[in-house]
């Protein structure tokens, strides 16, 4: 709650360009207090996540009051939470580097040249839109059983690239065709080859782009919770969402809803912070039709 | 790969005598194409190894006798006949087509209302989209856990709130009770998702020119009447591409009711895809879930083409 109310005060203090009247200044009170009534109905799940992650008997020993010892709890159970952090962060890591990897010699290849299947692999991209993720998801367990893959960090991570490539190579060709060509042109007489200029040039560039791209591929990968739960098979494999599901599922013992709660606050906050932090790069990829993906 | 890359390299100038003899602009252009392949190289052995072969897997997959474990053996048609028996698979159909109509018309309405109140640029504007949206970057597991939690009756304090409001009497019992349990999905997945749609109607809406509505003022057009005849008609591409979101997202639901509700009290919110997973991974039965898997598939693909034709030709 304390984040929106400092929010109303900002909004209120900022300067108007002109002196409002009498009925534009009710008018403006109603507006801000529906709006801000629902923002608070919006916010207030996630605020009392984090309330109630410190808060209470079982966050403070018994006593009531404020306590972590639901966090105390959540860093011992199953396999450990820093385990379950750091397997959600392999996969993400994994997942953000291959896509970008990918997508920018993949969105280099579609904006800059012609070559031979160019139509058939941009129809075959565009087709991974078209079906829905989770029918996929079965052949997919069996191949990657076959080389080896399953019950694998990689595994999983290869197939959230998967996902990602349709969004991320659409957003990479066009953020390569919004560069000047006199840009590399000019590298390329100089002696460049295309991989000199696309690293030393290019690639600063496309920057923007990049982070969009990784942006929405570390949301994805972090907060998969399907994939996960059919490739991987032991729980020390296993990412904080599918961890987390188990502790509701009472696995290992009785629901302990307040290590829940400790364990949403603690898999929802990198994504609520990149998110603020890179908020513009989100919203210009949601324009440019990610949400397709 | 890379030594495409070199000038001269012996694949592009030394294989036929006839592209020697060719203009120097043509090797050119042969070479240049060679590099192009080589940087799409990795993005067609995605599509390839893991998204075409698997999906042709799938086919093939659903005509065999498929185990967990154990060989696979040809068994076509059996697995797709299974499905007219499949009680728990035909009855996640019901399920999920009035999940679906019902949340559409919920995430239309939320969506439409939200993005139309933030629609102007005005002081403190940015932070209130930005309210909205924030469940939307919270996971679907985790958020489907947090209200697992709410509706606790011990823990959370929905119940309180409700009591409070005079609206309920007693213990109420959320998750345990069919029609309660479908009600406590809806409520949490629109939740999640009122800021994500408001975020694409909201694309839609800046799109429009100020003059259109500039123009509706001179005319002494009401509010109503200007997002009857403006506003809806001109943001139609972008509902349009909402309403398919919404209902392919919604047809192929799965954290919220495995998480929350694990599809009961007694199977009676098991969506489709909750049915596929249970025939793979608790009957260890891969062929019927990959046929499961195809007939969806199918479904949806037909569904889009037909959704988007619809829209199609409505702009005729």
């Amino acid at each position: 709650m304390t984040v929106l109310s400092a929010g109303r005060a900002r909004g209120a203090e900022a300067p108007h360009p002109a002196r409002p009247g009498r009925g534009a200044r009710i008018r403006s009170a109603t507006y801000y207090g529906t709006t801000s009534a629902l923002a608070v109905l919006f916010l207030s799940p996630l605020v009392w996540s984090l309330f109630s992650s410190v808060h209470g008997p079982r966050a403070s020993g018994g006593a009531g009051g404020y306590g972590v010892d639901n966090y105390r709890r959540l860093i011992e159970y199953g396999e450990g939470l820093a385990v379950y952090a750091v397997n959600s962060t392999v996969i993400s890591v994994l997942t953000v580097a291959g896509t970008l990897v990918v997508t920018v010699l993949g969105g280099y290849a579609f904006a800059r040249f012609q070559f031979p299947g160019k139509d058939l692999l941009f129809l075959g991209a565009l087709a991974i839109l078209m079906i829905p993720h989770p029918t996929i998801l079965i052949p997919l367990y069996e191949i990657l059983r076959t080389v080896g893959l399953q019950n694998s960090l990689v595994g999983v991570a290869l197939v959230m690239v998967m996902f990602q490539l349709p969004f991320s190579l659409f957003m990479m060709r066009n953020a390569f065709e919004s560069v000047p060509r006199e840009l590399e042109e000019a590298a390329l007489l100089d002696g460049c080859t295309s991989l000199t200029a696309l690293l030393r040039i290019l690639l600063r560039a496309v920057t923007p782009a990049m982070i969009t791209v990784g942006l929405f591929a570390f949301l994805a990968s972090w907060n998969e919770f399907i994939a996960p739960l059919i490739f991987l098979s032991e729980g020390s494999k296993f990412t904080l969402p599918v961890a987390l599901v188990s502790l509701r599922s009472g696995e290992l013992g009785a629901i302990d809803l307040g290590a829940l709660q400790a364990g949403i606050v603690v898999t929802a906050i990198p994504c609520l912070l990149l998110f603020l932090l890179l908020q513009r790069y989100y919203v210009r990829g949601f324009t440019a039709g990610a949400v397709r993906g | 790969m890379m030594s495409a890359l070199l000038p001269g390299a012996p694949a592009a100038s030394g294989s036929a005598p006839s592209r020697r003899r060719a203009d120097p602009s043509a090797r050119l252009r042969r070479r240049r194409s060679l590099v192009g392949l080589a940087y799409a190289a990795p993005a067609a052995l995605v599509v390839v190894l893991l998204f075409a072969v698997p999906l042709l897997l799938s086919v093939w997959m659903s005509l065999n006798d498929w185990p967990l474990i154990g060989e696979p053996s040809f068994n076509a048609p059996a697995n797709y006949q299974a499905i007219a028996g499949n009680d728990l698979f035909l009855s996640s159909i019901a399920f999920t087509l009035k999940y679906t109509v019902v949340v559409t018309i919920l995430y239309f309405v939320t969506a439409l209302g939200l993005a139309l109140l933030v629609q102007q640029s005005r002081p403190g504007v940015g932070l209130l989209r930005t309210a909205f949206f924030l469940p939307a970057v919270v996971g679907l597991a985790s958020a489907s856990l947090l209200f697992y939690a709410l509706y606790n009756n011990e823990f959370g304090p929905v119940d309180d709130v409700l009591r409070a409001l005079g609206l309920v009497e007693g213990d109420v019992d959320f998750l345990g009770q069919p029609d309660n349990a479908f009600a406590s999905t809806v409520v949490m997945v629109t939740w999640r998702f009122a800021g994500f749609n408001m975020l694409i109607l909201l694309t839609g809406l800046q799109a429009i020119s100020p003059d259109v509505y500039e123009a509706a003022r001179m005319d002494g057009a009401s509010w109503w009447q200007t997002l009857r005849s403006i506003t809806l008609p001109l943001l139609r591409p972008t509902i349009a591409l909402m309403l398919i979101l919404s209902v392919t997202g919604s047809l192929l639901a799965f954290e919220p009711f495995y998480v929350l509700t694990a599809g009961g009290p007694s199977n009676s919110t098991v969506t489709m895809v909750m049915a596929m997973f249970r025939e793979a991974f608790t009957l260890f039965d891969l062929g019927t879930a990959a046929a499961l898997a195809l007939v969806l598939l199918v479904v949806l693909v037909v569904l889009n083409v037909l959704q988007f034709w619809l829209v199609k030709r409505g702009d005729d």
